[in-house]
């Protein structure tokens, strides 16, 4: 499902050189390294949100070769770590963000949308703006945001971070069964070798 | 040789605070009284009477009136010109953003005199042919030195620079036996500036806008760029991400931005004695009424003006304090 290839990309100072990686169709990878070995870096590339620093190589997703294509066009979900909950909206409409963009027929969005916070256990929390969001509360919206439009990848950048335990296993939990029930090819980043056991089939380390 | 622990105990002491906080309350002193002293210098010299007295002068109403007016245009304005210039900024890395930066903030450095000279020069004394080629050749080296890398399509910027350059130079080639000023042209579109009460907004302007660029720069510094990479995994491009995440977000530092705007327009004028004039109840505001109070010698009617805009700018730096303070984003 997912290939990247040789893959070198300039973040500032930072430079991620030559790296390559496959995911399988359905398949969820947990990426491992230490702080500063480009693992944020390289989720970004693959997200195509560091298209000016890319240097050489090539992403591709599906078979189709994403490199050149804008985040938006390349049907990749994103968790990323600080969760970034647009502060305006509600969950509703966080949820409706992706869909409404891409101009889904008003009863498909909804289906969707319910469905979604059905599975994610957020009914009640439809018209809440994060301000009103607990952590793990927070991280099923991100989770939800980012499934919403049926992503072909799902991308985690440390999403349980800084979650207490109770929160940390339930959202856990919370990701497991939406990657099954989506059937969706997941990358995880994480720090963390017991939450890369029990989410992902195969663990990745980055020197 | 070792200290003991019983020698280590007598050293183990921290001198008294209160030499540096009496420093510190002595700077503030100084400063907040010499500022309270201004006050309530203007607050004695007037009475009750002497304000009653001014804010029935009709000239001063239509002074007021005007104030109000052309502040608020111009606050509008700088905020419109503010937010694109912040935002480009705030999100874009590219070489001459420093040299953009700086001269953003020569407006605010320029002594006011030579802002208001400067108009007075450009709309009367340059005809617009030479006006054309300045724009062509300013934009020809912001292409050439500062344009690039703005966008992954490097070329992208220079581009549209280089574009609008040739634009004006081919204008500039065209109307080149044109002699007539800018000021002709405007007042030619039933919009003079020189002496008028429009060049009041004109002269107010740059100051002004600059202070909203600044506002507005730091309210998108704030706002966290993770917002927009993640609209544009769910399909936004740059502008939509702009104007669906980063704008409704920004509408606080807006207010704020004009509201700085506002009451550094408020404050303007130098420029405006020399670019509009300072005509009795024609192009007459706030702060060109308290010199020409003071020039006909009447000085408690121009401490009591001084109070009145003393009071309008307090009013003024407390909105913006509680905007900014409630509009602070992660």
């Amino acid at each position: 499902m997912l290939e990247v290839e040789n893959l070198s990309v300039m973040a500032g100072r930072f430079e991620l050189t030559d790296f390559s990686l496959t995911i399988g169709k359905g398949e969820c990878v947990a990426l491992m390294g230490p702080s500063g070995c480009g693992k944020t870096t390289l989720m970004e590339s693959i997200c195509g949100l560091r298209r000016d620093g890319l240097v050489g190589g090539r992403i591709l997703l599906g078979g189709d070769d994403v490199t050149n294509l804008p985040a938006g066009a390349r049907g990749i979900g994103l968790v990323p770590q600080d969760v970034a909950l647009f502060p305006t909206m509600t969950v509703r409409e966080q949820l409706e963000f992706g869909p409404r963009l891409h101009r889904w027929k008003t009863a498909q969005m909804k289906e969707r949308v319910e469905g979604l916070a059905g599975d994610l256990g957020l009914e009640k929390l439809l018209d809440r703006k994060p301000q009103g969001l607990s952590g793990g509360e927070a991280r099923r919206v991100a989770l939800g945001r980012a499934l919403a439009l049926r992503p072909r990848l799902l991308c985690l950048d440390e999403a349980l971070t800084g979650l207490d335990e109770a929160r940390h296993d339930e959202v856990l939990l919370v990701i497991r069964r939406m990657i099954e029930r989506e059937g969706v090819t997941a990358l995880h980043v994480t720090h963390s070798r017991a939450e890369a056991g029990a989410l992902a089939d195969r663990v990745v380390e980055m020197a | 040789m070792n200290i003991s622990r019983e020698q280590a105990g007598k050293i183990w002491r921290v001198r008294p605070e209160w030499p540096f906080l009496l420093f510190l309350v002595l700077a503030v002193v100084a400063y907040l009284g010499l500022l309270l002293l201004m006050v309530g210098a203007n607050v004695l010299t007037v009475s009750w009477e002497d304000v009653g007295e001014i804010l029935k002068d009709p000239d001063i109403q239509s002074s007021i009136k005007l104030t109000f007016v052309t502040c608020t245009a111009t606050a509008i304005l700088s905020v419109i010109v503010a937010v694109p210039v912040a935002y480009l900024l705030s999100r874009y890395q590219f070489r001459g953003r420093a040299v953009l930066d700086t001269l953003l903030d020569i407006p605010i450095l320029l002594p006011p005199l030579i802002v208001g000279l400067s108009l007075l020069v450009l709309f009367n004394r340059v005809s617009l042919t030479d006006c054309c080629w300045m724009l062509a050749g300013g934009l020809f080296l912001g292409a050439i030195f500062g344009g690039f890398k703005v966008t992954r399509k490097q070329m992208m910027v220079p581009s549209i620079l280089v574009g609008i350059a040739l634009v004006f130079a081919l204008l500039g080639f065209v109307f080149r036996r044109e002699t007539s000023s800018l000021e002709d042209v405007v007042s030619g579109a039933g919009l003079p500036m020189t002496f008028h009460p429009l060049g009041i907004v004109l002269a107010q302007f740059p100051v002004a806008a600059a202070f909203a660029v600044r506002t507005m720069r730091t309210t998108f510094d704030q706002i966290n760029p993770r917002y927009e990479e993640v609209a544009m995994t769910l399909g936004c491009h740059r502008g939509q991400a702009f104007s669906r995440v980063v704008l409704p977000l920004a509408g606080k530092g807006m207010v704020a931005a004009g509201t700085m705007a506002w009451a550094r327009a408020l404050g303007e004028f130098g420029p405006i004695l020399i670019f509009a004039g300072a005509t009795r109840g024609r192009t007459e505001v706030l702060a060109t009424s308290v010199f020409l109070e003071i020039n006909i010698g009447n000085l408690p009617g121009a401490a009591a003006l001084s109070l009145l805009m003393i009071l309008i700018a307090v009013a003024t730096l407390l909105l913006v304090r509680t905007f900014i303070g409630k509009g602070e984003v992660s």
